[in-house]
């Protein structure tokens, strides 16, 4: 019994007229609960006493019969608890979990207003208890039916047990319980102080202990005991403001007694009962009213498991359900049924879509729209772009800026005609082809064109590793979908093509390749090309091919020389410091490295040297570092070779393209693996 | 008729109490409005000759207030018992949800038992109504009868009850048995619904 507060007792309990019968009533049910008045229903403003009176029946209910559990509860745990067990799915077993309680106290059942599933569920406790014959007890700041939109069965099932009310404590009760509070606090007062706070317009019990207490803290620095008008002086001063109104004259009492028998049960009320309403509760009609709405609400309640039901399972199925959560915070939905089967429906469209699509296109069915029932007509147009081979082919990777290309005198050539197939995308030079050695930016530079191409308007740019390429046509040529890989193609608007040089050996592609050439050329479509080697030493590249990549421009990406090295370097530790030294600078770019991807690792090194002495980095630390270091930076930056760039975070695109690159590995060696 | 709104948030449930002139249709309505508190019965209109029986129909609405947010409303109806009134019944028949069929449990009436019975199943096959599976619930009304007048609810069954649906024994007059018909075809009416889908509009 954790919960019942130990101090909360019948003993601590001041009784007055104004709570007198609502007392002898929650103690006639401690005696013998579930016999007497079920539910007992107290309803009194606030702090009147309503939860001392709640757990008072819960603790003499188990002295009285120690096997009894008694459980208190305030209705908002209760409707977070629900909750959890829902959230859980174990909404059953929780509504199994009270079928031992013999007396179950719930405070504050006011704020069921507006919450007609908890109110479902309330109805389904109460009547589960009453049906059993153990005891329910409730409170609330009002009167049932002054519960707004509270279920006519609710107001039903309370008005017949007892429902009564506690008032404001009168000027006696008020004496009586702060002297009952001195007692325990073993806190010594004046007589003449105490009743001159009771006489204070305080009308809730817990403002008048509130008072006392602040009595109690004076009392504690004052040298001299307070006088009844330095009290009265002292909480006028700190009197809320609501409480600074005349105390509210103590109400008659009022209790609405309508028999121990349940209303559900069909049990007539003897007539003529005291304060029975007539016509409303106990009678036939009421009776039958219960039972009808019992009937209604399962028909118009059930709407909710439902839906709470299949967001549980479409959510474990990895699909949006805002649709059918946006029901549940609704009223009921013009047909919940149709909303659900609507639901239903769209999610086997989407699957069957997302099926498609990845057959289609892997990438395709990855879209987040296959897993959104709202987003069915978005699911169907990738679809139909797919089926139509119109999903475009992987494009340009948006980290590579053709801004931060860096340009000097020794790459000027490739710079400008970049600059011109950008101006004229197609005209100018057709196919562009750039050759040059590993790490020397040519990847930078497709990608770079690349983006610049696919901001214009309609545009469908192409842009990827020629290996990517050919595992694309491969996969196309085992579901035997090559057309419409072709037809993928055909429709782009420019094509890039990195490391071309890689198609070595691969006829296959390297035909496909032709025909898109020359498809894309008829069409002045922009196509640019990498190649480690110019175009007339590649090897294993059948001649139509090689002559028609030499039909444009064909530059060379040389090494960088130390201009580009510095810009590099520059531009690098800008990147990661925000400013750079230019000693520093001069320094890295003099190491001997040849590559962007060399230049890079030099200033990582220096950089986390630096952070690991907390110095700032310096040519003095760059050169300790450098050239102290046992592994020379030559050495490493060729071990690290790779043709594609780092990326400006620093990680390797493809631990594969690295292998491929390792210049003693011939690629058929990799083909044959393949 | 739609039975419950979720567009409008109503449900009504329309029950026509119907059988043979004179077996206390009209009681049973009388006896409901007299338990009904004021504020949840309509007027209850009642169309009766001088000699009081029904011409044209008896019509008692019931608010039953706002139930899990729905405003809930019953209407009852009579159908005039005489055999010479069948467009009438035919009528008050339309759009029922539900039909209490009103037995008189005299033994000289058993006729006319079962021709209204057979009536009222001609009705709603005109109608297109399945009565297999329509709600309908028999009440055999003047149960207080001195015991060799009447025939007993088991006798009743027998003779009338030959789908085996739920009956119940009755004294209209003073209303034994009137609430436990009415909860029994409410039932079979709320139930239906859960069967046939929301029914919304």
């Amino acid at each position: 019994m954790p919960r019942l507060n130990p101090r909360h007792r019948f003993d601590s309990y001041v009784v007055g007229s104004a709570n007198r019968l609502a007392v002898t009533a929650a103690r006639a049910v401690a005696e013998s609960p579930g016999a007497v008045y079920n539910p007992l229903f107290i309803y009194a403003g606030s702090g009147l006493g309503k939860t001392h009176l709640l757990m008072a029946i819960g603790h003499h209910a188990i002295e009285v019969n120690p096997q009894l559990t008694a459980e208190y509860l305030t209705l908002d745990e209760f409707i977070e608890a629900f909750h959890a067990a829902i959230a859980q799915g174990q909404g059953e077993a929780y509504r199994h979990r009270y079928a031992d309680v013999g007396v179950l106290l719930v405070d504050d059942v006011q704020f069921l207003t507006h919450r007609r599933e908890m109110q479902a569920e309330l109805l389904r406790l109460t009547n589960t208890m009453l049906t059993a014959g153990r005891q329910i007890v409730l409170s609330s700041d009002r009167p049932p039916n002054e519960i707004s939109a509270l279920d006519e069965r609710l107001i039903q099932r309370f008005a017949g047990g007892l429902v009564i009310d506690i008032s404001a404590p009168d000027y006696e009760t008020r004496v009586a319980i702060l002297r009952r509070q001195a007692e325990e606090r073993k806190a010594a007062f004046d007589p003449s102080v105490l009743e001159a706070v009771a006489t204070l317009p305080i009308g809730s019990i817990r403002e008048l202990i509130g008072a006392f207490n602040r009595l109690v803290a004076y009392q504690a620095v004052q040298a001299a005991p307070i006088t009844s008008t330095e009290a009265r002086a002292l909480l006028a001063r700190s009197m809320p403001q609501t409480a600074r109104t005349a105390p509210a004259a103590p109400a008659p009492v009022t209790a609405t007694l309508v028999g121990a028998g349940e209303v559900g049960g069909g049990t007539e009320a003897p007539p003529g009962a005291p304060g029975a309403l007539p016509g409303l509760t106990g009678d036939e009609f009421g009776a039958f009213l219960s039972e009808i709405s019992s009937a209604v609400a399962r028909q118009v309640e059930a709407w909710r498991g439902r839906v709470a039901e299949a967001i549980l399972r479409w959510q474990g199925e990895g699909f949006r359900t805002a649709r059918l959560e946006l029901l549940l915070e609704g009223e009921a939905p013009v047909d919940p049924d149709a909303a659900l089967r609507d639901f239903e429906e769209d999610i086997e469209r989407l699957k069957l879509f997302e099926a498609e699509a990845r057959e289609l296109d892997p990438q395709v069915g990855d879209q987040p729209a296959f897993r959104d029932p709202d987003r069915v007509d978005e699911a169907r147009m990738e679809v139909e772009r797919a089926r139509e081979g119109l999903s475009p082919p992987p494009g340009p990777s948006p980290i590579w800026r053709v801004e931060q290309f860096v340009e000097s005198g020794i790459n000027r050539e490739v710079t400008q005609a970049a600059r011109n197939v950008l101006e004229q995308p197609g005209v100018a030079y057709n196919p562009l082809v750039v050759y040059g050695p590993v790490g020397v930016g040519k990847t930078h530079l497709l990608h770079g064109i690349g983006n610049v191409l696919a901001a214009t308007p309609g545009a469908v740019v192409a842009c990827q590793g020629a290996q990517d390429f050919v595992d694309e046509l491969i996969k196309a040529i085992e579901r035997d979908r090559v057309s419409w890989w072709r037809s993928r193609y055909r429709r782009v608007t420019a094509f890039l093509l990195d490391d071309v040089h890689l198609l070595a050996g691969k006829d296959r592609t390297q035909e496909e390749l032709f025909w898109l050439y020359n498809q894309l050329a008829d069409q002045g479509r922009q196509m640019v090309f990498t190649s480690q080697v110019p175009p007339q030493q590649l090897e294993g590249i059948e001649s139509r091919l090689r002559t028609r990549l030499e039909a444009g421009l064909v530059v060379e990406l040389p090494t960088p020389d130390r201009e580009v090295r510095e810009a590099i370097v520059t531009r690098l530790l800008n990147d990661k410091l925000g400013e750079a030294d230019a000693e520093l600078s001069a320094y890295l770019a003099g190491r001997p490295v040849d590559t962007v991807r060399g230049l890079q690792e030099l200033v990582q090194r220096v950089l986390e040297a630096a952070d690991a002495e907390r110095a700032r980095p310096t040519a003095a630390l760059a050169r300790q570092v450098l050239e102290g270091s046992p592994a020379g930076p030559t050495r490493r930056t060729t071990a690290g070779r790779t043709s594609g760039l780092l990326s400006p975070t620093g990680s390797l695109r493809s631990r594969e393209k690295m292998v491929w690159d390792w210049p003693d590995i011939p690629d058929r060696l990799i083909e044959d693996q393949r | 008729m739609s039975l419950v709104n979720f567009t409008t948030r109503e449900i009504t449930c329309k029950i026509v109490y119907y059988g043979p002139g004179r077996s206390g249709k009209t009681s049973n309505l009388q006896y409901i409005y007299g338990r009904v508190p004021e504020a949840r019965r309509g007027r209850m209109v009642s169309l009766a000759t001088q000699t009081d029986r029904t011409l044209f129909f008896d019509f008692l609405p019931l608010d039953l207030g706002v139930i899990s947010g729905f405003t809930t409303r019953f209407q009852l109806y009579t159908v005039p018992g005489q055999v010479y009134y069948n467009a009438t019944r035919k009528l008050v028949l339309q759009g029922a949800d539900g039909v209490v069929f009103v037995g008189d449990s005299q033994a000289r009436r058993l006729d006319d038992n079962i021709e209204s019975l057979q009536n009222l199943q001609a009705n709603l096959l005109g109608q297109g109504v399945d009565v297999r599976t329509f709600p309908m619930v028999l009440q055999y009304n003047k149960q207080d009868l001195p015991a060799d007048l009447i025939l007993s609810h088991a006798d009743l069954d027998e003779a009338l009850n030959f789908r085996g649906l739920r009956s119940f024994p009755g004294d209209a007059l003073r209303g034994a048995g009137v609430f436990e018909t009415l909860k029994g075809i409410s039932e079979l009416v709320l139930k239906r619904l859960a069967q046939t889908g929301s029914g919304a509009a």
